[in-house]
């Protein structure tokens, strides 16, 4: 009964998930649980599954076995896109855009799709005026505001990288899941990515997958670590920092 | 003073953009009066008239498919020839008043084509090539076959229409015909329009460009798909009604598999995703036709088959968007904004 409170305030919790593609396990049991409110990042050597991580729990890929819990409800059976409704919300680690629009297109898109209103009908796209606000708004936060008329595959590779997030933020989300923000990024590009991170509302949770040590112990307040499909060990940086046993694991000596 | 110095101009230019992309501009306005111009046209053919702007309908409803959802499909004659028969039928059973007929095309068509989507919308690529040709073609055999319903090769006869609006009968030359068609045509491209400019317009764009990114931001894609199709049927069946109700007849080749090549074909020649790429392709693929056919009968898709070669070697995305590029270098160059 004393797990109670802690429990309540999880946003979200694997529970025993299984993993394989055909003969190859990835994931035996994972268990992994997020507080409201974290600064959570996943590291790991590569091949460790953060990513199929990812895909799992914001619904592309479904698990052989065992539960996704989202905020106290099980997930495990929803689509990806009734997981978005709920508040759970991706980037990817490649570039996953609308390349042939511009930012504010797409993220009037994402803002459209969020209030439900992009359903057949003859109204245009300029009716939605506190929308079209809005999303200006969230460019300008970005420093995207004057590229917003650009084509999206014409913008240099950070601007893109931004507006990966805009997107996301968009939805509003409750959690938010990064997959390696950063990658591609120069370290002071990288590091305005996560100031500006670190200036979103507390309640808004924040799981992402980082490679940059840096960034990982700059503005993570807890640290997994997954290696070979397990998850190792999950504590704060400092403590990270110190165990032997992920020197072992992740740096491989 | 920059445009984006408080959130109320930087709304305001949003705004504005949204506004610039459903505005009509003037080459729109003259390209309709050009179409309502021929009519004037010395020794017009206003059979051939109405037969373009009946194709070119029917290639801007394959153009809400494949240029804005990105779906393409070999097997568009089956909406075509749904809306053709429905009229076809009305016309022999006493439901002779044309413009509730056609809608009424239109909506059995649409309903099919909501069908066709929930069908297809797990598939993609080679596979969706194959279930639309595969549609198409039991579709044709259906009626083909049924000699009893459908008259079979020598098709329905005995079609009545009333005058349009109980006014302008269907005469031999065609004058009729040729408003009717153009009427109706212009009137389902401003809806078409206004729709692909609106939210689900933007939405089956997104979905076109990254499917995988639109799941991510909640989007309905599959249901959108079904939606699609539901959309460029019901066109696709307005093109079909207008063309029985035109000729007063209509046959088995309304839903061959020629006609959906040949859809297809209009559609790359003048340009997807542009809307109008389909009456540019009509325009071209019609008036060829017309001229080969006089000259040499037989070989004419010989010709059609070289311009489409050369169309995609040279054109690559059609005729229509290779002039807007040049156009728009070309206003670049002299600095216009």
């Amino acid at each position: 009964m004393t797990q109670m409170p802690a429990s309540a305030d999880l946003v979200l919790e694997t529970r025993d998930m299984h993993m394989a593609f055909g003969g190859l396990v990835i994931f035996e049991r994972m268990n992994f649980s997020l507080r409201r409110g974290e600064r959570h990042a996943i590291i790991g050597p590569n091949g460790a599954g953060k990513t199929t991580f990812v895909s799992l729990v914001t619904g592309l890929l479904k698990p052989k076995s065992g539960a996704v819990m989202f905020e106290g409800r099980d997930v495990t059976r929803l689509s990806p896109q009734e997981r978005v409704k709920a508040g759970m919300v991706r980037t990817f680690q490649i570039n996953s855009l609308f390349r042939a629009l511009n930012p504010l297109e797409s993220v009037v898109l994402a803002l459209l799709e969020r209030e439900g209103k992009a359903h057949l009908s003859l109204r245009h796209v300029a009716a939605e005026k506190s929308l079209i606000g809005e999303a200006m708004e969230l460019l300008h936060q970005f420093g995207l505001d004057r590229d917003a008329y650009a084509l999206t595959e014409a913008l240099p590779y950070g601007k893109q990288r931004l507006l990966e997030i805009v997107l996301a933020l968009a939805l509003r989300p409750k959690l938010l899941l990064l997959d390696e923000p950063a990658a591609g990024l120069s370290t002071q590009q990288g590091h305005e990515v996560f100031a500006r991170l670190a200036h979103l509302p507390q309640e808004t949770t924040i799981l992402f997958i980082e490679h940059d040590m840096n960034l990982v112990f700059s503005y993570a307040d807890v640290v997994s670590v997954f290696a070979a499909g397990a998850l190792v060990l999950s504590d704060t940086p400092e403590n990270v920092r110190k165990s032997p046993r992920v020197r072992e694991v992740y740096l491989g000596n | 003073m920059s445009a984006f110095d408080s959130p109320e101009q930087r709304a305001a230019s949003g705004t504005g953009y949204f506004a610039s992309l459903s505005r009509w501009n003037i080459f729109e306005i003259l390209f309709w009066l050009a179409l309502a111009g021929l009519y004037f046209w010395p020794h017009a053919d206003l059979v051939l008239m109405s037969q373009i702007f009946i194709w070119g309908l029917f290639a801007m409803s394959l153009d809400v498919l494949l240029g804005y959802r990105g779906i393409p499909s070999l097997g568009h004659a089956a909406f075509f020839g749904i809306g053709a028969y429905v009229a076809g039928y009305c016309g022999k059973f006493g439901w002779t008043e044309p413009i509730s007929a056609l809608v009424l095309a239109m909506l059995v068509a649409a309903g099919v084509g909501w069908l066709t989507g929930k069908l297809v919308q797990r598939v993609a690529g080679v596979a969706l090539l194959m279930v639309t040709l595969g549609l198409n073609l039991i579709l044709y055999d259906l009626v083909h076959r049924s000699t009893e319903i459908t008259g079979g090769d020598d098709g329905l006869q005995g079609i009545v229409i009333d005058p349009v609006l109980g006014l302008f009968r269907f005469d031999i030359f065609g004058r009729t015909a040729f408003w009717y068609a153009l009427i109706v045509t212009f009137v389902l491209f401003v809806a078409t329009r206004a729709i692909i400019k609106s939210p689900f317009g933007l939405a089956l764009t997104g979905a076109r460009e990254n499917s995988r990114r639109m799941i991510m931001l909640g989007a309905p894609v599959e249901g959108d798909v079904s939606r699609a199709f539901a959309l460029a049927a019901a066109l696709a069946g307005a093109a079909g009604a207008l063309l029985t109700q035109t000729t007063q007849f209509v046959a088995p080749s309304s839903l061959s598999f020629q006609r959906s090549a040949d859809v297809l074909v209009i559609l790359i020649i003048g340009g997807a995703g542009r809307l109008y790429g389909g009456f540019i392709g009509a325009l071209i693929f019609l008036f060829l036709r017309d001229w080969l056919a006089a000259i040499s009968p037989v070989y004419w898709y010989f010709w059609i088959g070289l311009l489409l070669v050369l169309v995609v070697s040279f054109f690559r995305k059609g005729i229509l968007p290779t002039i807007e590029d040049f156009y728009t270098r070309w206003r670049g160059r002299r600095g216009a904004p």
